[in-house]
């Protein structure tokens, strides 16, 4: 009589700890991208944005400043062509970094943007970004890399500078060890 | 099941008898806590003084991180689930625990997982030196290669305590002597309960954070690195969904123990059971909505820093009441001061120590000093040493005398509590100090101005030490023999226990006891 009472209870609490691993694995990594998303936590800015025609708002300039970091062991110049413009909200802005590897031999990178003040995330657009892809560069090359971004007239009145930041990371080895099992890693909204 | 045990080694191979694997859990746990001890003095030795002496500061970090690894998971985990297995059958009234065959697997591979995780030690590039919170990215792209076995013991460990965590909700739910009811149930008994449910579920999120570590390791995934599109801040959310409430399984028994000693010498009846119950299933529920106050510093957004300060703060709640239950429990009781009531009485001052620094902590504007300081190095040290170690030991004195039929050395148990009383105080107070100043945590060498207090915490440190060797050789001589125990072994204590004769018979409670 005991037995089968146990064995009951026992498979009841196995698939709870099962459905606790698939939540941890399966559940929780898509949830945090989406709160992220949702809230422009941790700077990460949306994907590729269609531009939809929108009133120029003349009145008022934002400044926009440029950074650009290397993570660790990145050998790449990188750098903003310009650090800081100042737009109008509504209004499309080009501008390009500068990247050059002066290694000897070919690399792959990937930039990885992040903004502050989080609260300005989702009124900042990139209508075109070289972190949309992978940067592919030759022993000795250099290239420019273009942006272009559009901030939301909604902008909340406080922010008057908005700090976009690019990390470039070395993704050399990862691309090439992927080349075989097509990863969604490069289809990574930036 | 009527027979006896077997002859011989394979006695405890084969054993699915609960005592025999309390008491290897319980041996266990104790082999792990001296090793994981001499790496805490290998950390204090070379804390001693500033400037590097004893070791590099490579393997420094391979210490701190053992050491962390090797208690949490190898001396306090496995200490209470010993504790479990001998007394929550003959707490409830049942033969055994309700899967036997289990019990006996979910000890065995522990061995297994730790001499994985220890054999790191003699691995080409080190052992894991990451930390206990192993952080990605620390813990995947700068891991040394024995990361892969340290991830696999980890699965391990989370096997044993998943299994041995439905053993225990299966026994309690269902094993029960009739007439035995829910809220009559002794408070050792509900607080496992509710531990147990906290193990699966959150035992699980732990392997699925190291699993999630493996594949971005050897699998090319990136969950954890910036530059595949994952993000190393969803490692610590992770970690810490599963961490916080570790610190509560690491604490909830304890509270059993204590509200089980603290009324056998008090000489009065638990003051406010049925709220101490209630209290823990509050603590347990709100343990899985505060873990990012491990995380105020990453750049939360400010409801979020306040939301987990709040909720953080409303755990000392409970954890209030608590201490109320208990102090109200000796108000006006005829107290005595055996060993087990003085490491009790202890577990209740300095437990309440911790949770005080902890709602320091807990003030997120003032976390960002404290973060990362030796400030929390004493937190944790506060409710973890004289909280779970205490409890432990109080538990084991205390039931002792049941488990070998003989009285342990009072004079002998008095020596112990007072040295590790003491050494404990005088290792751990002054972290409070240094960390306030500056100190931070996790490193071989500091500045100067932190060396007076750093040495008197060593001197501590050793002394603490000594204090475990003493109670080795008193727990050896009380198996061995010396004055034998009443059945009752104390005045007039409460529970099944002590209705059994002392030593508890291999086979307890075959046909239930009447439940009054
Ligand atoms: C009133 C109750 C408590 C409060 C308010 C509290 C609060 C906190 C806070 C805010 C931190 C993070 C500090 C930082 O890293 O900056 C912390 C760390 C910690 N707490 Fe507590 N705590 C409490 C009770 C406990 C208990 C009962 C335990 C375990 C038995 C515990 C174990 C730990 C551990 C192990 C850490 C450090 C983890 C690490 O970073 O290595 N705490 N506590
Ligand atoms: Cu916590």
């Amino acid at each position: 009589m005991w037995w089968s009472d146990n064995a009951k209870i026992a498979t009841k609490l196995l698939a709870l700890a099962a459905s606790m691993l698939v939540f941890a694995i399966f559940v929780m990594p898509p949830l945090y991208d989406a709160f992220c998303e949702i809230t422009g936590l941790n700077g990460k800015t949306g994907g590729k944005y269609e531009a939809v025609p929108a009133a120029v708002d003349r009145d008022r300039l934002v400044t926009v400043q440029f950074v650009a970091s290397n993570n660790e062991n990145m050998p790449w110049g990188f750098k903003p062509s310009v650090v800081t413009v100042k737009v109008h909200p509504g209004e499309a802005m080009d501008t390009v970094f500068l990247a050059s590897n002066p290694t000897d031999r070919d690399m792959v990178a990937q930039a990885i943007p992040s903004l502050v003040p989080f609260k300005a995330a989702e009124y900042f657009h990139k209508t075109e970004c070289f972190c949309f892809n992978q940067q592919a560069l030759k022993a000795g090359e250099s290239a420019e890399l273009p942006l272009r971004f559009i901030v939301d007239p909604d902008l909340p009145p406080s922010v008057n500078t908005i700090t976009l930041s690019y990390t470039l990371f070395d993704i050399t080895e990862r691309v090439s060890s992927n080349l075989d099992n097509k990863n969604t890693d490069s289809e990574r909204e930036g | 099941m009527a027979h006896g045990p077997q002859p011989g080694f394979k006695r405890w191979l084969y054993t699915t008898n609960h005592k025999d694997i309390g008491s290897m859990y319980l041996w266990f746990s104790f082999a792990m806590f001296l090793l994981g001890g001499c790496m805490a003095l290998v950390i204090r030795a070379e804390l001693f003084e500033p400037g590097l002496q004893i070791v590099q500061p490579e393997f420094f970090n391979q210490m701190t991180t053992m050491h962390g690894l090797i208690m949490v998971f190898g001396a306090v985990m496995p200490a209470f689930v010993g504790l479990a297995n001998w007394m929550i059958p003959m707490m409830i009234g049942a033969p055994d625990m309700a899967l036997p065959r289990m019990n006996n697997w979910s000890f065995w591979i522990l061995p297994f997982a730790f001499a994985m995780l220890a054999s790191t030690l003699f691995m080409e590039g080190g052992a894991p030196n990451f930390g206990w919170t192993f952080y990605a990215p620390l813990s995947t792209e700068y891991a040394p290669p024995s990361v892969t076995f340290f991830i696999f013991s980890i699965h391990i460990m989370g096997a044993s305590s998943i299994m041995g965590s439905i053993n225990i909700i299966a026994t309690i739910l269902n094993m029960r002597a009739p007439g035995m009811t829910l809220m009559k149930m002794p408070l050792f008994v509900w607080t496992w309960l509710i531990t147990a449910y906290l193990l699966i579920a959150v035992m699980p999120v732990l392997a699925g954070v190291v699993t999630m570590m493996l594949m971005d390791i050897h699998f090319g995934t990136s969950f954890f690195s910036a530059a595949g599109g994952g993000d190393p801040v969803l490692f610590q959310h992770v970690f810490w969904f599963f961490g916080h409430p570790e610190v509560y399984i690491m604490i909830l028994p304890a509270f059993g123990i204590v509200s089980a000693i603290i009324p056998t010498f008090a000489r009065k009846p638990l003051f406010g059971y049925s709220s101490m119950v209630y209290a823990t299933a509050s603590i347990a529920f709100l343990s899985f909505i505060v873990w990012a106050h491990h995380m105020f510093t990453v750049g939360m957004p400010i409801a979020g820093e306040l939301f987990f300060m709040y909720a953080t703060m409303l755990i000392a709640v409970p954890t209030g009441v608590k201490v109320f239950n208990w102090v109200t429990t000796m108000f006006r009781g005829s107290m005595t001061f055996e060993t087990p009531m003085l490491f009790a009485v202890a577990f209740v001052i300095l437990f309440t120590i911790g949770g005080f620094s902890g709602l320091m902590l807990a003030i997120a504007p003032a976390d960002f000093q404290y973060h990362d300081t030796y400030f929390v190095v004493a937190h944790f040290h506060y409710v973890l040493v004289p909280g779970a170690i205490f409890s432990i030991t109080a538990g084991v004195y205390y039931w002792l005398p049941k488990w070998t039929g003989n009285m342990y050395n009072e004079t002998m148990g008095k020596v112990h509590f007072w040295l590790a009383f003491i050494g404990l105080n005088v290792t751990f107070f002054p972290m409070h100090f240094v960390g306030l100043a500056g100190m931070p945590r996790r490193i071989p060498d500091y500045a100067l101005q932190f060396a007076d207090f750093n040495q008197i915490a060593s001197v501590g440190a050793f002394l603490f030490g000594a204090a475990q060797l003493v109670f080795l050789f008193n727990v050896i001589r009380t198996v061995q023999g010396g004055n034998k125990a009443t059945d009752e072994v104390w005045e007039n204590p409460e529970g099944l226990e002590w209705t059994v004769p002392s030593p508890a018979p291999y086979h307890t409670f075959s046909t239930p006891p009447a439940v009054r």
